[in-house]
């Protein structure tokens, strides 16, 4: 019987293999469906992968690359065209590849299969269904991996680190890109990324400005902005729209599992030792929350393996038992749950995401009242983490209510 | 008879689903037809977007050619589908009832369905519905079943209808407006795409512009005004959530908004009803998201806290007459087979079956074929077995091992197979339409630019 087996050759994934094999772990098998296994890095073209987990500065496909290649060398299988169609609660899988379909019951599971950008649809923007409208993740395999020309005048919808991202692989592309619009009342990555895409690309940013429509057929031909103070609608000429971030886990097989969803996170419960409520079934990476940098997800995996190798060693299985859960603005805490086992968190730190920019705002994490932490964080910018200390899970009360993260009530 | 003066016996100009499916029906005997279609593919206008219910026509009004035809259509359609492979699943349906004033309306309903024919249907107590289907909104008052009701594949069947047709040697002309219509002494001369072509009977399946076609015959039987539908479809991890059709109460001139399962295991919610002018402006707009949001808020709220996988908008064929506009003008040899609505899919085999009568009442000689193909679609819907779980056909071609699309499971093999098939695939939506590639929740973030390359390397565009 195959030890462990891991769906999704990602960071997170292929971290996780290499260091159950570190551990000594027997058999552990790699599922990809692609037709190569890499992750969202291999068609992400900057630099600056690398830092945290291998301590090295690489660009998104050295990364992927080296990560393969660790992974083999350490003895993992990483099987490619190789896609889990069904999971269920025991955590058996099915799976297809071309040298067939078969059941696998592997003795724990664990699932890294990132996440992916909403498309415009499920953001509910109308208007007609051109082509030229893509996610980042669209946008950088047909660039990347297909040597395709875009387009000649782009949009980009959000203002993150990514959008930025896809700012520069628009200009790469040969699209010039006429302005990049957010909700929120600021853009939310680095002021000198910022002022980087204004000089070197001319960039306009629009904000708390949504897209109101986009019209053209049967290409873009322009889109209809709505500027939220104002009122003042806005066409801007393009034929191009990229609809960057706004993250979803591809939950898909841990909902097929019985896990229930955090509907912050939209991931997974699990605890700080990334164990799900299902016997066996650990969860790491990007499909625990919305996008982190790929080394961090490597690092979640890492975490996990730790976890899974206490589980095959040992024969009694705990998962969390108790919910952490965020007020508004706070989006989402990761991880989300506390097991009776109180591991550290990956990184030793809890990361938290607020839907609104705050200052060094007063934070305090609650138990049916009892204040179990407060403090501060030098702010909250909605799309990047904050750290939580973790020292506070030892006085939890595991027979007591959902932990609270919320701002100070003072 | 001098027909083999004249270049076809029929042209059918339009290949919807109505049009397919009188080509199909004509293709059985002994004719030499075309159907000629100025879109780039079969099937690609208002049959694409559509709610996809294989209506009982219980709530038809009684008496007229629709009530008839649907009732037929829903026994022609229910028996090919299985026969071909067209995903189809009976799930039934419940009207449900909000108010008093709603379920005062039933019994009227119920009268309506056995003037029809229809008797199957019954009333239900708020326990049982709530039973049946316990993710439903608070405050239904009761309910109507209607369990013969069900879905179909919208992209399947005119393909099945168009192939069929093609392997009778019925021929096809793509991206063939037909731009003039000259009547010759026994028959017509048409101008479709750069060519001319004469045919002794000329047949008007053309949608939403089947008034201009019409007209251009020399008519003036009605005018086409496009009654825009948006529809929005929600993640397959909702699926659960929905065990029938859920349907309103009628009120007006329309349906009213509906909730149903498809045959690709999402849940639909639609849809609007909006008469435009613009025959191509199937945008979605801000009010009409707005007005199905609240709509499925009250039906089913625990689906509006799901995903949404896609938003689309559908444009029926609605003309100033409550009825199918079918007539057929015998001297001349013309037939039309106008504004057909959102009941077509469903009718398309009657419609055709009763246009073939017709013609053949008129001196289209009927002579059946001694051979007819046998036709098999690539199942595309969720309740038979699809290529990727099916191992013998992946030891036969590892190709059907080799998903391209993720979220909707699509093989290399089956992409293949539709740039391949005897009507071929030339763009991604008909790609979209044959396999579900780029239908799914990911809309393409994964595979788009795979998908793309594939088609290329098989000559699409």
């Amino acid at each position: 019987m195959t030890q462990v087996v891991v769906v999704g050759a990602g960071p997170a994934g292929l971290a996780c293999a290499v260091e159950l094999r570190r551990r000594g772990v027997g058999e552990v098998v790699v599922l990809e469906r692609e037709v190569t296994a890499g992750g969202i890095p291999r068609h992400s073209g900057h630099q600056g992968f690398g830092l945290r987990d291998l301590h090295r500065v690489l660009s998104g496909p050295q990364y992927a690359r080296r990560y393969v290649e660790l992974a083999r060398r350490a003895g993992a299988d990483v099987l490619a065209e190789t896609m889990v169609t069904g999971c269920h609660a025991d955590g058996t899988l099915e799976v297809t590849s071309p040298t067939g379909r078969e059941l696998l019951r592997p003795r724990a599971l664990v699932l890294a299969t990132g996440c992916r950008e909403r498309p415009r649809a499920a953001r509910l923007v109308p208007g007609s269904r051109p082509e030229g409208v893509m996610t980042t993740g669209l946008l950088q395999q047909r660039v990347f991996l297909h040597q395709e020309r875009i387009g000649k005048r782009a949009l980009v919808v959000g203002a993150e680190h990514v959008s930025f991202s896809a700012i520069a692989t628009l200009a790469d592309a040969g699209a010039r890109v006429v302005g990049m619009v957010t909700e929120l009342p600021r853009h939310q990555s680095f002021a000198v990324v910022r002022a980087g895409a204004a000089l070197r690309y001319r960039t306009a940013l629009w904000t708390r400005t949504v897209v109101r429509a986009i019209h053209g057929r049967p290409r873009v031909e322009e889109v209809e902005l709505l500027d939220l103070d104002t009122g003042r609608t806005r066409h801007v000429p393009c034929d191009v729209v990229v609809f960057t971030a706004d993250w979803i886990p591809d939950h898909e097989l841990a909902v097929l599992a019985g896990l229930e969803l955090d509907p912050g996170t939209r991931g997974p419960r699990v605890d700080t030792g990334l164990r799900t409520a299902r016997t066996g079934i650990f969860a790491a990476g990007n499909l625990l929350h919305g996008a982190e940098p790929a080394d961090v997800a490597a690092l979640s995996g890492r975490h996990a393996a730790a976890s899974v190798a206490d589980w095959l060693g040992a024969d009694n299985w705990s998962g969390p038992v108790l919910p952490i859960v965020c007020e508004p603005p706070l989006q989402w805490v990761a991880p989300n749950g506390l097991g009776p086992r109180l591991d550290a968190p990956p990184r030793g730190r809890f990361s938290l995401r607020s839907k609104e920019f705050l200052r060094a705002p007063a934070l305090e994490i609650c138990q049916e009242g009892r204040v179990l932490w407060s403090g501060r964080v030098a702010r909250l910018i909605p799309g990047r983490s904050a750290s939580l200390r973790w020292g506070w899970i030892r006085s939890v009360d595991l027979a007591g209510g959902p932990v609270e993260v919320r701002i100070a009530q003072r | 008879m001098t027909l083999t003066a004249l270049d076809y016996d029929v042209v059918i100009v339009g290949a919807g689903v109505v049009g397919a499916a009188i080509a199909r029906d004509l293709s059985r005997f002994e004719l030499r037809c075309t159907l000629v279609e100025a879109g780039p593919d079969v099937g690609a206008g208002t049959s694409k977007a559509s709610t996809a219910l294989l209506h009982t026509g219980f709530d038809a009004k009684p008496g007229t050619l629709e009530a008839r035809l649907v009732r037929r259509g829903h026994e022609l359609l229910s028996s090919y589908a299985v026969q071909v492979g067209i995903p189809v699943e009976r799930t039934g349906a419940f009207l449900v009832a909000w108010s008093e004033g709603q379920r005062a309306a039933f019994p009227g309903i119920v009268e309506r369905a056995h003037a029809n024919g229809y008797r199957a249907i019954r009333e239900l107590e708020t326990d049982e519905l709530y039973r049946r289907e316990p993710h439903l909104g608070p405050g239904a008052h009761a309910a109507l079943e209607v369990p013969d009701e069900g879905i179909v594949c919208p992209f399947t069947t005119p393909l099945a209808f168009a192939t069929e047709a093609v392997l009778s040697g019925c021929e096809l002309r793509l991206r063939a407006p037909v731009t003039r219509v000259e009547r010759l002494e026994t028959g017509f001369e048409l101008a479709v795409g750069g060519t001319r072509l004469t045919t002794r009977f000329l047949v008007n399946a053309a949608g939403l512009h089947s008034d201009e076609i019409d007209s251009l015959a020399g008519h003036v039987g009605f005018t086409v005004t496009p009654r825009r539908g948006e529809l929005i479809v929600f993640d397959k991890l909702a699926r659960p959530l929905l065990g029938h059709i859920i349907l309103a109460v009628p009120a007006g001139t329309t349906k009213g908004v509906l909730l149903a399962p498809t045959v690709f295991g999402n849940v639909l919610l639609g849809p609007t009803a909006e008469d435009i002018q613009d025959k191509g402006d199937n945008s979605s707009t801000t009010e009409g998201l707005a007005y199905l949001r609240a709509e499925g808020e009250r039906i089913m709220p625990k689906l509006l806290r799901q995903e949404v996988t896609a938003v689309y908008a559908g444009l029926r064929a609605a003309t100033e007459h409550g009825d199918y506009q079918l007539a057929v003008h015998g001297p001349e040899g013309y037939a039309c087979a106008g504004g057909i609505r959102s009941t077509g899919l469903t009718a398309s085999m009657a419609i055709a079956e009763h246009v073939r009568t017709e013609l053949g009442a008129r001196g289209l000689p009927l002579s059946e074929r001694d051979e007819l193909p046998h036709v098999r679609m690539p199942n595309i819907g969720e309740l038979a077995p699809r290529p990727y779980q099916q191992p013998e056909r992946i030891a036969a071609n590892p190709d059907y091992g080799r998903v391209v699309c993720f979220c909707e499971r699509v093989t290399r093999g089956e992409i293949l197979d539709a740039l391949a098939s005897p009507i071929p695939a030339v763009d991604l939506d008909g790609l979209r339409r044959r396999t579900r590639v780029l239908m799914g929740r990911c809309q393409g973030f994964f595979c788009a630019a795979e998908v793309a390359a594939l088609l290329a390397e098989g000559g699409g565009q």
